[in-house]
């Protein structure tokens, strides 16, 4: 798409960076040298998975968040606050329950203080544009999900806003549905009728951003980094199964799981058994994906974006599972590929029983956390301790709601593999029972 | 049935070391209440002379009309405290750090304690005119109202979704614009069934309040409250039975012509996502939604008031939230400093007050008094459930039941309890009961019924599939009760429980001490201690028996109740 360059950019962001302010230890950055700009008539996605910052940054342009450092500037100008020529749509909808679809879209010109003829005509014409006719009367609830999104569109659109902020729009949609707004919006788009000069869309799934942008920023996590940027070159309307269009979203798989690679491995290597968080994934999904893995048609290795269609996964939440079973060493990432290792092998091949043992093993060698709590209880003489010590110990290393997350993984690990015992009313981690009477009879067999 | 959390009974926020700043500080604007009233406003107390109270059930309905003004005119100004002190609690940390405990407080101490101060206080603002009367009057209804209703709307506004928020600030909605357009909806069924669970406790305060004599002043202003009294000073139980049958006409009208409406109208402004079945609309709603002449004034009031709250009043524009920056320590200290300053002032006032005319002896025999007082709390708290919770469960456990005895039960928490104590009395004079035990049950008549249609609501919401359950694995009597159905009820139990006992502190001002034309009974305890200062006018007794029991019922609350309902609603919920 050709640019005009001498006009000024929508929105320029120099070397911003989002931190919080930690007293124990260093700071929790989120957002760390990121660059964005933005010409008049492109979509750009930022592409990443959840917790790469790509909504913070989201936030920061829309003027809703001061970065920690850096500089936001709206048409030239410095950003003090949320711009009048910004709107956003948000991945809940966030509309005003009591307010019926009139109301939630004349909301933004009431504040604008627009005269009620006006706003009427305005409301009807974005209600009419996003097809929402005949349903001006009605309340939110009495609304589908798809439907629902489309009031967020409209009520965006009525303000005739020059940039059009997305925050994971569709993705509490169900896949037919989040396809047809895609569709709607991109034909309304090409046709010139979106009352908009440029669209900033936040997603984590990589066919929604080859579909519809004609630039995607690929974030890094932790901190959030745009690793990559990618050009589009395909025109509108574009097809999934176009073999040009397979290989982007193929290329862009690879360098989401290149990316990650080596970072798991100084996790596993790492001497503070507190620095790295875990995502919170069960021992039944572990379980599953290994059975699937090793059975037909895969034989041990699977093409991610293929496993993710088959599985009904999104990225964001396969590429988890992947660098779990990664980190526990039962399965290899590399190049968009996963690849079972011979204990993951065994494990899906195992009894309950043996399951628990492999996985026992598994967490005592590659999860240090695990490893360290089991200390603490060993040395202990009463083999218990409080889990706020080890809660701390993890917040001074990340958020608050990663610790927590982090903390509940490794329960629940730990009690699948029966390495420890805990007690939610207590909030106590302790060694099991038959633990302590075997302690206790070899006690007894010393002092006999 | 709609079950919201009882405001006393959420998270507590703040932390607990301001609250023995805040007692200071309520108990010193207490007494500086009184001593504004008595030093500004000349010392001679003046006698409200009122026209006289009128037997003769004619007058009724005149007087019915008086009580429920009295009643409305108290929610506006409830309304107006729970628009501004809570919204600057919520939108200032510093202010909240002071104002939240200060109404936890408020709401511990008993109603009728404030009857004093404020009696004082506003007779000698209006001197001689029957406004203070009505003023203090009023005040006591506010006092039964406005805290629990603020801690609501509180809660509500720092429990405002952040979705929301983002979409207020990012369309640039006006401060004025996003407080009528997203705090107050929001807050809405909570504020609602609150002021309405409110306004039902009110009744019992409104009969309290119109017929007052501290020390040597006194009024009697025209109502059913007066009615019941100036029957009770002349023996004349007919009187007392019209005075009972007004109450109920006027019970029935407030429940029909508003309190189920608002309820039901509040639940459009529920934050859900999804629409669910409600109850059959009641008729007044149906009327006033339908009807082509109430829809139209509808249209117009609702059309000014939109009007109003579209104006764009602002302070200043919406700037960017900095996520990252810390409260300056200085002045967070500075502002700890000045909150400890005004409470060690308020302890050296209250100190100076106290301090002339009482002794250390006083506070022993206050404290023994609260200690019999609260031994009926307790043992009228176990009578309740004993009780209740088996008829609660019985009725909530069929649909029919429960459609029948809940608006009951509801019905009979509004009625002021205090209106059926003088055929007790009766009894008891005749009989010549022991006092001390048979005016305890009196605490109860009002409250118990809180404790039965929370267990109904319990027994009515618990899960179906678990009901199958029990009865597929044939779990049957103690088994049942201990597994199934307690654990399952308990939050509701406990809810329930926590009005009815702060009711009762509440009652004991007014159950501990009864008369009957000329004869005197009185029990041992708290509230007998206060209610009889109060009568002498022994401003310092007051003070120390309304100090004692706000710390019996603030102790009751923190040690018993808060963490039984962390652990009941923990317990009972999955995930």
């Amino acid at each position: 798409m050709a640019m005009d360059q001498q006009r000024l950019p929508l929105v320029t962001v120099r070397d911003c960076r989002q931190a919080y302010h930690k007293e124990a230890s260093a700071d929790l950055v989120v957002l760390d040298h990121v660059d964005l700009t933005l010409q008049e008539g492109e979509i750009v996605a930022l592409l990443g998975r959840s917790g790469s910052g790509k909504s913070t940054l989201l936030r920061i342009v829309a003027g809703l968040l001061k970065p920690t450092a850096g500089e936001v500037r709206w048409r030239g100008e410095p950003l003090k606050g949320p711009a009048p020529g910004v709107a956003m749509v948000f991945q809940s909808f966030a509309l005003f329950p009591w307010l019926t679809v009139q109301e939630n879209v004349e909301l933004g010109l009431e504040a604008l203080g627009v005269r009620k003829d006006e706003r009427e005509e305005r409301s009807e014409e974005a209600i009419d544009l996003i097809g929402l006719g005949g349903y001006d009367g009605a309340y939110p609830k009495e609304l589908s999900g798809g439907m629902r999104q489309r009031v967020g569109l409209a009520r965006a659109l009525v303000v005739h806003p020059d940039l059009l902020l997305m925050d994971e729009p569709f993705s509490a949609l169900d896949v037919l549905t989040a396809e047809t707004l895609r569709t709607d919006l991109i034909d309304l788009w090409m046709d010139g009728k979106l009352p908009v000069k440029s669209i900033l869309i936040v997603t984590h799934n990589i066919e929604e951003a080859v579909l519809m942008a004609d630039r995607i920023l690929v974030f890094s996590s932790n901190p959030g980094r745009v690793a990559h940027e990618l050009r589009v070159p395909f025109a509108h309307p574009r097809n999934r199964f176009d073999p040009a269009f397979r290989e982007m979203v193929d290329e862009i798989y690879g360098i989401m799981t290149r990316r990650r690679t080596p970072e798991v491995h100084t996790a596993a290597l790492a001497p503070n058994p507190f620095a790295h968080p875990l995502h919170p994934v069960g021992t039944n999904l572990i379980a599953g994906l290994l059975e699937t893995l090793s059975g037909e048609p895969y034989h041990g290795r699977a093409d991610l974006p293929a496993l993710a269609a088959a599985l009904q996964f999104e990225v964001d939440e396969l590429l988890p599972l992947g660098e779990t079973l990664s980190i526990l060493g039962f399965a290899v990432l590399e190049e968009g590929d996963i690849q079972i290792t011979e204990t993951g092998r065994r494990f899906a091949e195992a009894e309950t029983e043996d399951r628990k043992k492999i996985f026992a093993e598994a967490l005592r060698a590659h999860v240090p956390l695990i490893a360290a709590i089991r200390n603490v209880l060993e040395q202990r003489s009463n083999h218990r301790a409080a889990a706020v010590r080890f809660r701390d110990q993890l917040e001074d290393h990340m958020s608050p709601e990663y610790a927590e997350e982090t903390l509940r993984t490794v329960i629940a690990w730990g009690r699948y593999a029966e390495i420890f015992e805990y007690d939610e009313e207590a909030q106590q981690f302790s060694l099991e029972e038959e633990d302590e009477e075997e302690e206790r009879a070899r006690a007894g067999e010393y002092r006999g | 049935m709609t079950n919201y959390t009882l405001p006393a009974l959420a998270g507590h926020r703040m932390p607990n070391r301001f609250d023995g700043a805040a007692m200071l500080i309520v108990m010193g604007l207490l007494i500086a209440l009184v001593e504004v009233g008595r030093t500004t406003i000349g010392t001679p107390i003046a006698q409200i002379q009122n026209s006289p109270i009128h037997l003769d059930p004619a007058w009724l309905p005149y007087y019915a009309l008086r009580s429920t003004a009295r009643m409305f005119a108290a929610l506006v100004f409830s309304l107006l405290f729970t628009f501004t002190y809570a919204t600057l609690a919520a939108k200032s940390r510093r202010a909240g750090m002071v104002l939240i405990p200060i109404l936890d407080i408020l709401q511990s101490v008993p109603i009728l304690g404030f009857l004093t101060f404020t009696t004082v206080f506003f007779l000698h603002l209006f001197p001689g005119r029957v406004l203070g009367a009505e003023l203090a009057s009023v005040f006591v209804i506010f006092t039964s109202q406005a805290w629990n209703m603020a801690f609501s709307f509180y809660q509500s506004l720092t429990t405002l979704p952040a979705d929301l928020q983002e979409v207020a600030r990012s369309f640039r909605l006006s401060a004025w614009q996003k407080f009528w357009k997203l705090d107050v909806p929001f807050a809405i069924p909570g504020l609602v069934w609150n002021t309405m669970l409110s306004m039902s406790g009110g009744w019992f305060f409104v009969v309290a309040s119109e017929a007052v004599t501290v020390g040597n002043t006194q009024f009697t202003l025209p109502g059913i409250g007066s009615y019941v009294a100036e029957a009770l000073a002349r023996q004349n139980l007919p009187a007392i039975l019209y005075a009972i049958l007004a109450m109920l006409v006027v019970i029935l009208l407030y429940d029909q012509l508003l309190f189920r409406p608002l309820v039901a109208w509040s639940g459009k402004f529920r934050f859900e996502t999804t629409a669910t079945l409600s109850g059959p609309e009641p008729w007044m709603l149906k009327l006033l939604r339908r009807g082509a002449l109430f829809r139209a004034i509808g249209e117009i009031i609702g059309g000014a008031f939109a009007a109003i709250f579209r104006l764009r009043l602002s302070l200043r524009q919406p700037g960017r939230v900095d996520e990252t920056s810390e409260p300056s320590r200085v002045v967070d200290g500075l502002w700890f400093l000045a909150i400890a300053a005004v409470a060690l002032y308020a302890a050296w006032q209250i100190f100076g007050y106290v301090a002339s005319t009482l002794h250390w002896r006083d506070l022993g025999t206050a404290l023994v008094m609260g200690v019999y007082t609260a031994l009926r709390v307790a043992v009228l708290m176990i009578v309740a459930a004993a009780v209740w919770v088996p008829a609660g469960v019985w009725i909530g456990l069929r649909p029919r039941a429960t459609r029948i005895a809940q608006p009951v039960a509801q019905f009979l928490a509004a009625f002021p309890a205090n209106l059926l104590f003088p055929p007790v009395v009766l009894a008891i004079v005749h009989f010549h009961a022991n006092p001390n035990i048979w005016l305890t049950p009196l605490m109860l008549i009002g409250t118990q019924w809180y404790v039965l249609f929370n267990v109904i609501a319990g027994a009515a919401a618990f899960p179906g599939d678990m009901k199958e359950v029990a009865a597929n694995f044939h779990i049957r009597g103690l088994l049942w009760w201990r597994k199934v159905m307690i654990p399952g009820i308990l939050p509701y139990f406990i809810t329930g429980a926590l009005t009815a006992s702060g009711g009762a502190w509440n009652a004991s001002i007014v159950a501990e001490v009864a008369s009957w034309g000329n004869k005197q009974l009185a029990a041992q305890g708290l509230g007998a201690y206060i209610a009889q200062a109060t009568a002498a006018g022994d401003t310092p007794r007051v003070v120390l028996g309304v100090a004692v029991m706000s710390c019996f019922v603030i102790v009751f609350n923190r040690v018993l109740w808060r963490p039984l309902y962390a652990y009941a609603t923990r317990r009972a919920t999955l995930g």
